[in-house]
């Protein structure tokens, strides 16, 4: 129960936080942070709902302690994606493109989604399927998840 | 309540260190195996000993006549690896097999193979190249060879006190030898395998010169099908050698009924299995 300081990047901003290193990041996130954009779905790895980053690399927060971060660790939630006034690209086509119906899934389909395209600009569908295979819908049956990812990838590269 | 207990080792003789003194706390690596287990009840944790940042075990050497990988490489880290995709492309495939990207990014080797579920799937690879495991304890370390690490069910060659540090691979040279990894699961991304084959044979003028197939799920510990690799060395694949191994690999273990499948289900894919791989390698000469 003691607890521990760690000095991290949350959405771009420096911020000391503190918590019991057995708490799962998700908590830390969600309870102590009140970052609730971040969702819990099953707590055991399976659904992607908790995704976000850790030094532009996608995890389950569900599955990491407070206590593994280190001192400098940049943290990306969604909500450090863009906000109502500022949606991304991305965002806004999950809007346009029917990619969210009832939500739950989609902060972490945003985050797989944006982890992707920072590393391939220009993914297949195929590509994109293969990215978000760790995040589950129950609404949408997942077309319109792709459609949205690769229609987001379009406007970013600037060809639409 | 008593305070749960965290230890955290910045580098490898403190991991060991702390490892030795808490052996009633686990070695804490990518947590997707412990932490799942510690959460749904299954295991009771009253501690852990985070080895997660410890930069040592991370490494992947590239050396003259191996290859080491740390136990706490990723398999993202394996899959990324030039090296590896070189000398132990079935690791690489092993790995990319392995639940979705956020359990890739995070899962390590170390905790695959400590784990030790028979369904673990980097482990039949182990066998097919040979790894060796490096135990280090605060006294020393040892190197223990893949075919005296698993024991018995989730029973390793590790003793209390020790922790993995690397796995060396031997470079060999499979230049005329045909490889693949196949894992059967209910769907592809974050499945548990019913079955999974590891295989790699020489194939020349038609005939198998060398042969190795090992499984996982099929027994205990993962293990090689050495009845079925005698039966096959020097001779000619046509239907009837084809035939044969399908009948011998079914038959040559006795798996079990489970919550993920059936021994006869089981036993009925590993000779579909090796069909497949049979036929193909004949095709490819
Ligand atoms: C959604 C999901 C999907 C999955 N899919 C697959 C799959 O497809 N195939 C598969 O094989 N596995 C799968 N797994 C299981 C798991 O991800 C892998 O076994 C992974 O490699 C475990 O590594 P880890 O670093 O997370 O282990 P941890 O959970 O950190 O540790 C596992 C065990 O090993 C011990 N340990 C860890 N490192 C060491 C060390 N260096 N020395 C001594 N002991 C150590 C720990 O104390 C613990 O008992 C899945 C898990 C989840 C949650
Ligand atoms: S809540 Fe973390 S993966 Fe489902
Ligand atoms: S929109 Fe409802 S789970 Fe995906």
């Amino acid at each position: 129960m003691t607890k521990v300081v760690k000095k991290v990047q949350l959405n771009g901003v420096e911020k000391m936080v503190e918590a019991s290193p057995e708490s799962r990041l998700l908590d830390v996130i969600r309870l102590e942070l009140n970052l609730t954009g971040t969702k819990e779905g099953c707590g055991e790895g399976e659904c992607g709902a908790c995704s976000i980053l850790i030094n532009d690399t996608l995890i389950n927060s569900c599955l990491v302690l407070f206590g593994q971060l280190n001192d400098g660790d940049k943290i990306l939630t969604v909500e450090g994606l863009g906000d109502a006034k500022h949606l991304t690209s991305l965002q806004e086509c999950f809007i346009t493109e029917g990619g969210t119906q009832c939500g739950m899934c989609t902060p972490g389909m945003l985050i797989a989604a944006h982890a992707l395209l920072i590393k391939n600009p220009k993914p297949t569908r195929e590509e994109i399927a293969e990215a978000l295979a760790g995040n589950l819908c129950r609404c949408t049956g997942y077309k319109k998840i792709i459609d949205s990812v690769e229609k987001a990838a379009k406007i970013m590269r600037g060809e639409s | 309540m008593k305070d749960f207990v965290y230890h955290k080792a910045d580098n490898l003789p403190e991991a060991v260190a702390l490892n030795a003194a808490y052996p009633d706390y686990p070695p804490l690596a990518g947590g997707t195996d412990l932490i799942v287990q510690w959460r749904s009840g299954i295991r009771k944790l009253d501690g852990v000993v985070d080895i997660s940042c410890v930069d040592e075990l991370k490494r992947i050497y590239d050396e003259k006549k191996e290859i080491e990988i740390g136990a706490c490489a990723t398999h993202s880290d394996i899959i990324g690896n030039a090296a590896v995709k070189k000398h132990l492309p079935l690791l690489v495939q092993a790995c990319m097999s392995i639940g979705a990207t956020q359990i890739q990014n995070r899962g390590t080797i170390g905790g695959n193979i400590m784990n030790a579920s028979p369904a673990g799937d980097a482990l039949p690879v182990l066998l097919i190249y040979d790894a060796e495991m490096l135990l280090q304890n605060v006294k020393g370390e040892r190197w223990v060879p893949v075919r005296d690490f698993f024991k018995s069910y989730r029973e390793t060659a590790l003793e209390s006190g020790e922790l993995l540090a690397k796995i060396r691979f031997p470079k060999r040279d499979f230049f005329d030898y045909r490889g693949a990894y196949y894992k059967i699961g209910t769907r592809r991304a974050q499945a548990i395998s019913k079955v999974s084959m590891c295989v790699m044979a020489s194939v020349s003028h038609g005939a198998i010169k060398d042969i190795m197939i090992s499984l996982g799920s099929m027994a205990p510990v993962p293990v090689r099908a050495r009845g079925t690799e005698a039966l096959l060395k020097g001779k000619v694949i046509d239907d009837n050698l084809i035939h044969t191994a399908e009948r011998s690999l079914a038959d040559e273990f006795n798996p079990i009924d489970d919550v993920r499948s059936t021994a006869q289900y089981r036993s009925y894919v590993c000779g579909a299995l090796i069909v497949k791989f049979l036929r193909e390698s004949r095709i490819k000469k």
